[in-house]
């Protein structure tokens, strides 16, 4: 029996919130609006490309999409300044996306080719690309956070007002190293925001099922004496404001955050995962409070035409289009790719 | 030159590359106001202050993160793992994310950092503070791998471990801190990746590293008395493995030991016996023998622990009865 109280398998329904309207009025220029409309398609719309390319035999391993999820990613990717970092998760698309790098190296990368972002050589579940602030994704659950406490350290240490960015899953908070990045942080006052995509699922598990509080990250908060925002995470202005908050207090050396963003995943974990352990009415509801739509809606509300808004989705869709062709046209990694940067020489050589 | 401990050159190798290098900072558990706990870091606090000299929590995750995060991001850090049997805890941040940061970003991102450790028995710490773990360091592709044994090659090694650009794992041993030895005046500059051969005899070549270094020289002493002359040759360097040394060694003497603290299995002079097996079969006259701990955890008693270890008398006993 887990102490949520449901006999195993037979966890509650976690359904959404209703959008909040009154964001339609929150103090956000409308060109960062558009530029949050244009990037949660550029995920949205990438990821899906991702999907249809699994299913063509093109996409080799494994690959975890983040549609439903985009706007945490989205509005970060807007907040940050340039020289700021991100450090992802193996669900890491979209933050990449986010940080400005173009749908072509990323799907260069899935299709094992040359032109991959990093060569062939990181796949879906290693995304980097450091000119863009994206300093990795990271696959071993936890170890990031720990890793973006050592870019907000440096940004000190250096004198500069950069922040780093750590995103993670509901399931990352139950490893230790979550406990000791957030405790580390707050202890240094390091300018490191913890950003929890708290999707329900661990992997497969619902994370209340293995999970003594309510909000996994936000109700850790205060044990590490730290205040901690939860956030509609399917709202991209809800994480935009949040987004903001928290890294305006970073810069000004007020330490770091916790924001906890409810989300879902529309689709399983993995590849792998049809995702049926979900109950039907859960799914149909979050597929409703889907972000996209809800998007489109508020920017028509606030007098964005829809020729504007249907004009971003096509250049967007052309965009990966276009990609996806270079990518697939794109050679393979060389032989001689196998045996270089292993080290900073270029090469792999461990004896003489 | 000067006459330091082994101890000394800890603190001394740190200082000489923090103050020629401001990016170049420092972490571990009680290694600041404490100066460490086996005194190995005293007055580095005092030197170069609270900001680039820290004192963490118990966190190895959390302390082998930010020396990653921060090496990615400009800055040159030594990081401490009090005693090497603590990697255990965090080895995620060494096997997976240090040592494949460079590959799995085609170059794009490093990690020039050094994490160094208290490694090795003798302290009669028992079997959770005494393991030799080098072994287990140079088994994952991306990381460097040395273990001085002597107080100017400490000084020189951390110099030029701090200097790589790539992440470097630096074994102390905890047993040599109270051994002295001539350092040079000056600033030390070493090379990661070359041997040094300590003693030349024609006989057989005997490799080693660390601790077991003055265990094969003192080895070497007894065998001469018995007109056995053995060359020593100090390894040093396990990641990058200056086989070049040891095969001209095996060239000359045709017998090859290896005298290795880590226990039995896969221990780095496997790898070693497997290189000169095929690279320098030709040259051998007998078979290779290595002189290792059993394959058993350390025991704390210290008759226990001694008859675990390999000393002067089994490498000698070893070596006679194999050279007949």
């Amino acid at each position: 029996m887990p102490l949520s109280g449901a006999p195993y398998g037979e966890h509650g329904i976690v359904l959404p919130e209703p959008f909040d309207e009154s964001l339609k009025d929150a103090p956000i220029d409308l060109e960062v609006r558009i530029e949050l409309f244009r990037k949660q398609h550029e995920i949205r719309q990438l990821e899906k490309r991702i999907y249809d390319l699994f299913l063509q035999g093109l996409v080799r391993g494994t690959s975890h999409l983040s549609i439903g999820m985009e706007a945490t990613g989205a509005a970060f990717g807007v907040a940050l300044r340039r020289d700021d970092y991100s450090f992802a998760t193996y669900r890491g698309h979209g933050h990449t996306v986010a940080r400005g790098v173009g749908p072509e190296p990323i799907i260069g990368e899935l299709l094992g080719r040359a032109t991959g972002l990093v060569g062939g050589k990181g796949g879906s579940m290693h995304l980097t690309s450091v000119e863009h602030g994206m300093m990795g994704c990271y696959a071993i659950i936890g170890a990031h956070l720990c890793i973006a406490n050592g870019a907000a350290w440096s940004a000190k240490v250096r004198g500069t007002d950069q922040v780093a960015v750590a995103f993670f899953g509901d399931g990352a908070t139950n490893i230790g190293a979550f406990h000791e990045a957030v405790n580390y942080a707050a202890n240094y006052r390091l300018p490191t925001i913890f950003v929890c995509e708290n999707n329900l699922y661990m992997e497969y598990t619902p994370i209340a099922e293995v999970t003594p509080v309510k909000h996994p990250a936000a109700d850790r908060a205060p044990a590490y004496g730290m205040d901690a925002t939860v956030v509609d995470g399917n709202d991209a202005d809800a994480v935009y404001l949040a987004a903001q908050a928290a890294i305006e207090r970073a810069r000004s050396g007020g330490g770091p955050s916790i924001i906890e963003a409810k989300t879902y995943r529309q689709g399983g974990h993995s590849r792998a995962d049809p995702g049926q352990y979900r109950p039907d009415r859960e799914v149909e509801a979050w597929l409703a409070h889907d972000p996209i739509p809800m998007y489109h809606q508020r920017l028509l509300d606030l007098g964005v035409g829809e020729d504007r808004l249907t004009a971003i989705i096509g250049e967007v869709a052309a965009e990966i289009d276009r990609a996806t062709e270079a990518a697939k046209s794109a050679p393979e990694p060389a032989a001689e790719a196998l045996w270089t940067n292993v080290w900073a020489d270029g090469g792999s050589q461990w004896r003489n | 030159m000067a006459e330091l401990t082994y101890r000394e050159a800890v603190a001394a190798g740190i200082a000489q590359e923090m103050r020629r290098d401001p990016s170049v900072v420092f972490l571990g558990e009680d290694v600041a106001g404490a100066g460490g706990v086996f005194k190995t870091t005293a007055g580095l606090l005092e030197e170069f202050g609270p900001d680039r000299v820290v004192d963490t929590p118990i966190s190895e995750q959390a302390i082998l993160g930010a020396a990653m995060g921060a090496a990615m991001t400009g800055l040159r850090p030594i990081a401490e793992i009090m005693f090497s049997d603590f990697f255990a805890v965090c080895w995620d941040l060494v096997a997976n994310e240090i040592a494949k940061t460079r590959y799995m970003t085609d170059g794009m991102a490093g990690c020039p950092l050094v994490i160094r450790s208290g490694n090795g028995a003798g302290l009669r710490f028992g079997a959770q503070h005494s393991q030799s773990i080098e072994n287990w360091a140079m088994a994952v592709p991306g990381v460097k791998v040395v273990a001085p044994s002597t107080p100017a090659d400490l000084i020189g090694l951390m110099a030029a471990s701090v200097r790589d650009p790539d992440p470097v794992l630096l074994f102390e041993h905890k047993a040599l801190y109270p051994t002295k030895g001539d350092v040079p005046d000056g600033e030390i500059v070493d090379e990661l990746g070359k041997a040094r051969v300590l003693r030349d005899g024609s006989d057989a070549t005997v490799v080693a590293l660390a601790l077991m270094v003055p265990r094969a020289m003192e080895a070497a002493d007894m065998l001469a008395a018995d007109g056995i002359e053995v060359t020593v040759i100090d390894v040093r360097s396990l990641v990058p493995l200056d086989t070049a040394t040891i095969l001209a060694s095996v060239a000359e003497t045709s017998r090859l030991f290896t005298v290795e603290e880590n226990p039995r299995l896969c221990g780095w002079g496997a790898e070693i016996c497997s290189i000169v097996g095929e690279d320098g079969f030709w040259d051998l006259d007998g078979p290779i023998v290595r002189i290792t701990t059993p394959h058993l955890p350390l025991a704390s008693a210290p008759k226990l622990e001694d008859l675990a270890l390999p000393d002067a008398d089994r490498v000698t006993a070893t070596i006679k009865t194999a050279l007949g």
